[in-house]
């Protein structure tokens, strides 16, 4: 896991929206929620690895665009009736400024 | 009179449904014969245990199910003694012990203990966060467990399993119902209706799990998870076993009364001992016990009329129906459906309505009925099923209901008008039709309400409360306006998509936020189905003033263009009337080449579609396309998409009218209009009509003598030919018609309601009156329609591609270079 990285201001992440981290190991979506939150997930959905940073974001959960899964923000977990998970990242907002922390995926055996 | 000391003394063992109301039949019959007592182990009056479902799914309160409350007992003398529960019947004494040790005597016994929950013997059943649904005490706790945690697991797939899941999932959790059978409420419905049920409940977020055993339940100090005979486990931290009932007689028997699944009564409710009667769940009648209020509630009636000693009823036995109390869901089943030799069915499936029905007939008969989907008809084959009428002359068309075998027209409120008196609307009351109009008409009855005090009718399940809305609008003709039964608009609200259109004009609703908070949303931002709804709603409602949200929309309509499976985009500049240039063209080609596009596709609407464009790339490549003249061509949008347009008068041969000239006129008024769902168009030059318009929203077919309008066509998922609106003269005319639909159609239709589909719920007729009759409202329509273009038309590409809007969406927000 990497140290905390300073990534830009929460201003630039629209409030129920996403932007996207680009990393050589693929696109981490950056979630903020009405009340500020941030949230970081790896920008690929569970079911057929849809762009998450590009669903509706509604409290602590966004709907993947193609064919809306919803996905816990907080826990990557695929919520009911659907299954799957999502490899999140720590993710931290100080002074109006993001951090993140990129965690390597753990290879599935 | 018989005056208070030499009154016979009535004891009542159980303060419940069938207890009361047999009290309630009894002082209707005899006020003065009892002094009565009643005993209940709940510390509650009594209330109507049904509701306990909604009340679960926060629908309703304990307050609003009450149904006889301290001071009913009060006013009516009835020494009610909640709380207490009674452990011993002396019949020696003739004496009932609390568990206190209080003795009380008895002239007459009346036992109405009901019955409990079955509590599958599995290890570890006696966890806390193992309960049964039955009472209110159970519902607390499942409310409770729904606040402090996550996974529910409901054991059962029936009809109390699949309300106690309901309820617990619209509390919040996240439920798995797990059924031993592969079919759900396979005792009221036979597999397809089964799986119809299952996949609306599955769309509403319920996971299943069947067939499945389960064979122990895991956790230490609570309940942690459920294991399966297959071995798999579930985590669960609370589990509700909705197995079934088991009648309540441990009391009966011990006191030496004959048991057997039930306390043995026989047609007048008396047990073996002449001085105790019984009825309700408790009780066995001809080897059958009953689990649902209509037959308890007949049981009452003949068991009162014993007890005033007015000693001619008998009770027979029950047919019973069913409904399930999920709302949304319709759902009725009656009678006997299991398939046989001598038996044959009538089916009737509509997948794109959601509708299934299936009639069992024997010997020319109806034996059993299940319906999904459309249930208005339920009691009436319900009537003839208990009347065992002969319906073989009705056979062909019995299938459509009482409306279409001329028994009454099309709408509900008409095969309400075909039914005959006798015709039963309350099954759980047994209240008939011609009872409800009698008290509206005697007692000058308005409401709901006034039929519910007066009738009974819709206060138990309150399934029937449609039918009696419709009883009560037949009966006063006009004065009555009833709310037609309503869809919510999704899972985040009761309200419909109509009732939100409504008050945000009536509240003068202006934002998102607004409207949730006015409407009293149940979810914190709503969901991808309301979102999009509501932002759709406000900028129709308010155009150029209320400032559209974009985290609201879709991706599409967002970034204005569409998102392909690999996350890339289709860029589709529009080409009015499908008409392009060579200029165009090159531009194109061009485009296509600098950015490396993948692929380049004509779509159906006539124009020409650059796939796999990648985010980024977007503002450059509509800047290229702007600078060729070129503008958006909203192919993501729910709006105004094409209008497909024939050669017409201009080369072919046979074109009466300019129809590709026409063509272009209307796009060129309409582009950039949001609208409900997506709306494309169709002008054909004459009736050979090569652009296809008659499988469109709106098309347009042009003759020597002018222009027939049709519109409510449909060619995707649905295919549906057009319909004839009318027929205009000139160029001008047809524009104002087509644009005075479509504003009329943005301000009735619900948000991805296709045009078609809004006709159909609206009618046809109701469109043609306001838009072709009605020259006035048509001009109108038009107007508005104008003024909200002018806030509409500004190409939403060369807005981002040149003036910076939403310059955050295209670039991402930092580049890592981690190892
Ligand atoms: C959640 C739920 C949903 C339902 N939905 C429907 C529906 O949609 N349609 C339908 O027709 N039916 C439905 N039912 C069934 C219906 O509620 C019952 O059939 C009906 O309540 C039975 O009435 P009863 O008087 O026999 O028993 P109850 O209403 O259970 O009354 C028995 C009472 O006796 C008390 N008691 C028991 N033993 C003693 C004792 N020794 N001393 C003192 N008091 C005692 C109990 O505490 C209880 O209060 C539903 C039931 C539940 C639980
Ligand atoms: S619809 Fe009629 S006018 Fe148009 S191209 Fe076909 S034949 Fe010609
Ligand atoms: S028909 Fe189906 S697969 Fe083809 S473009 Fe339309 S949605 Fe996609
Ligand atoms: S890829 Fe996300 S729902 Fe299908």
């Amino acid at each position: 896991m990497t140290g905390w990285i300073e990534i830009g201001a929460l201003d630039d992440i629209p409030r129920l929206g996403s932007r996207v981290v680009r990393t050589p190991h693929g696109n981490i979506a950056v979630f903020r929620t009405e009340s500020d939150e941030v949230f970081a997930l790896d920008d690929r959905c569970p079911h057929k690895g849809g762009p998450l940073s590009q669903g509706i974001v509604h409290n602590k959960r966004v709907t993947c665009p193609l064919h809306n899964f919803v996905i816990e923000l907080a826990s990557g977990q695929a919520v009911a009736p659907d299954e799957g998970c999502t490899h999140t990242h720590p993710a931290k907002v100080e002074n109006g400024v993001v951090w993140l922390s990129v965690r390597q995926a753990v290879p599935v055996s | 009179m018989l005056d208070k000391v030499t009154k016979q003394k009535l004891v009542v063992i159980g303060n419940g449904m069938a207890g009361i109301r047999t009290v309630e039949a009894l002082l209707e019959r005899a006020p003065d014969l009892y002094d009565i007592t009643v005993f209940g182990s709940e510390p509650y009056g009594n209330y109507n245990r049904i509701l306990l479902s909604p009340v679960l799914a926060g629908e309703k309160t304990v307050d609003d199910i009450m149904l006889n409350t301290v001071d009913w007992y009060e006013d009516n003398n009835i020494t009610l003694r909640k709380g207490e529960t009674i452990t011993m019947i002396d019949r020696r004494t003739c004496e009932v012990v609390t568990e206190a040790g209080a003795r009380v005597p008895y002239d007459r016994l009346l036992i109405a203990t009901g019955s409990n929950p079955i509590m599958l013997p599995l290890p570890g059943k006696d966890l806390p966060g193992v309960i049964g649904f039955r009472d209110i005490y159970d519902v607390d706790r499942m409310i409770k467990a729904s606040t402090d945690y996550r996974n529910a697991v409901v054991i059962g797939g029936g009809l109390l399993g699949l309300e106690a899941a309901n309820g617990l999932m619209k509390r919040g959790m996240s439920v798995t119902v797990v059924h031993l059978l592969d079919t759900l409420m396979e005792r009221q419905l036979d597999p397809v209706a089964g799986g119809l049920l299952r996949k609306s409940l599955e769309e509403r977020g319920m996971v299943f799990k069947m067939p499945a055993q389960t064979q122990a339940i895991l956790g230490e100090d609570r309940v942690t998870g459920v294991r399966f005979a297959d071995g798999t486990e579930l985590p669960a931290d609370l589990v509700v076993m909705a197995v079934g009932i088991r009648p309540n007689f441990e009391l009966a028997k011990k006191a030496g009364l004959y048991c057997e699944r039930g306390i043995v009564v026989s047609d007048t409710m008396q047990t073996y001992d002449g001085r105790i009667y019984a009825v309700g769940e408790c009780v066995q009648h001809r080897r059958q016990t009953y689990g649902l209020v209509a037959p308890l509630f007949d049981q009452a009636k003949v068991c009162a009329n014993h007890l005033a000693m007015k000693g001619f009823a008998t009770y027979d036995g029950s047919v019973t129906s069913t409904k399930l109390k999920v709302t949304g869901i319709d759902l009725f089943s009656a009678g006997d459906f299991a398939p046989g030799p001598d038996k044959e069915e009538i089916v009737l499936q509509d997948a794109n309505r959601g509708v299934y029905k299936r009639i069992i007939l024997k010997d020319k008969k109806i034996v059993g009925a299940v319906l999904y989907g459309d249930t208005i008809d339920g009691p009436w084959y319900f009537q003839h099923l208990r009347d065992g009428t002969d319906v073989s002359h009705m056979r062909e068309r019995l299938v459509f209901g009482a409306a279409n075998l001329g028994e009454g027209g099309v709408s509900g409120q008409s095969s309400v008008a075909a039914m005959s008196d006798e015709t039963e609307i309350c099954g759980c009351n047994g209240v008939c039709k011609g009872a409800i109009v009698k008290a509206i008409t005697d007692k000058k009855l308005f409401t709901l309400d006034d039929v519910r005090a007066h009738t009974k009718a819709s206060s138990s399940c309150g399934s029937c409360t449609g039918l009696v809305e419709q009883v009560l609008a037949f009966t006063l003709g006009g004065d009555y306006s009833a709310a037609p039964k309503v869809k919510p608009l999704c899972k985040c609200t009761d309200h419909s998509h109509d009732d939100v259109r409504r008050v945000i004009v009536e509240q003068n609703l202006k934002t998102i936020p607004a409207v949730m908070r006015f409407m009293e949303w149940k979810t914190l931002n709503g969901c991808h189905s309301c979102r999009p709804a509501l932002n759709y709603y406000l900028l129709a409602t308010w155009p150029g003033e209320y400032v559209d949200d974009q985290q609201s929309r879709f991706i599409n309509e967002r970034v204005h263009a569409n998102i392909q499976k690999d996350g890339t985009y289709s860029v589709v500049p529009r080409m009015w009337g499908g008409v392009t240039t060579p200029s165009e063209l090159r531009a194109i080609a061009d485009v296509a080449e600098k950015f490396n596009i993948p692929t380049v596709k004509v779509t159906g609407g006539q124009r020409i579609d650059l796939l796999g464009v990648k985010k980024e790339d977007l503002p450059a490549v509509w800047a290229d396309l702007n600078d060729a003249g070129m503008v958006s061509g909203h192919a993501y949008a729910k709006g105004l998409r094409t209008v497909k347009t024939c050669v017409g008068s201009e080369w072919c041969r046979f074109g009466t009218q300019d129809s590709t000239g026409l063509g272009i006129k209307i796009e060129k008024f309409m582009w950039g209009s949001w609208t409900p769902a997506k709306v494309k168009l169709g002008v054909s030059g004459c009736p050979r009509n090569c652009a296809e318009a008659t499988c469109k929203d709106v098309g347009v077919v042009c003759v020597d003598s002018g222009y027939e309008i049709h519109f409510a066509g449909a060619a995707g998922l649905h295919i549906k030919g057009t319909e004839f609106l009318t027929k205009v003269e000139t160029e001008d005319e047809c524009l104002e018609v087509i644009v005075a639909l479509t504003q009329l159609y943005r301000e009735e239709g619900w948000y991805l309601e296709r045009m078609y589909k809004w006709c159909d719920r609206v009618g046809l007729e109701q469109i043609r009156k306001r838009v072709v009759d009605n020259v006035e409202n048509r001009k109108a329509l038009f107007a508005r329609f104008a003024y909200s273009q002018q806030f509409a038309q500004s190409d939403p590409w060369s807005e981002r591609a040149r003036s910076g809007v939403d310059r955050n969406e295209f670039a991402p927000l930092a580049e890592l270079e981690i190892a």
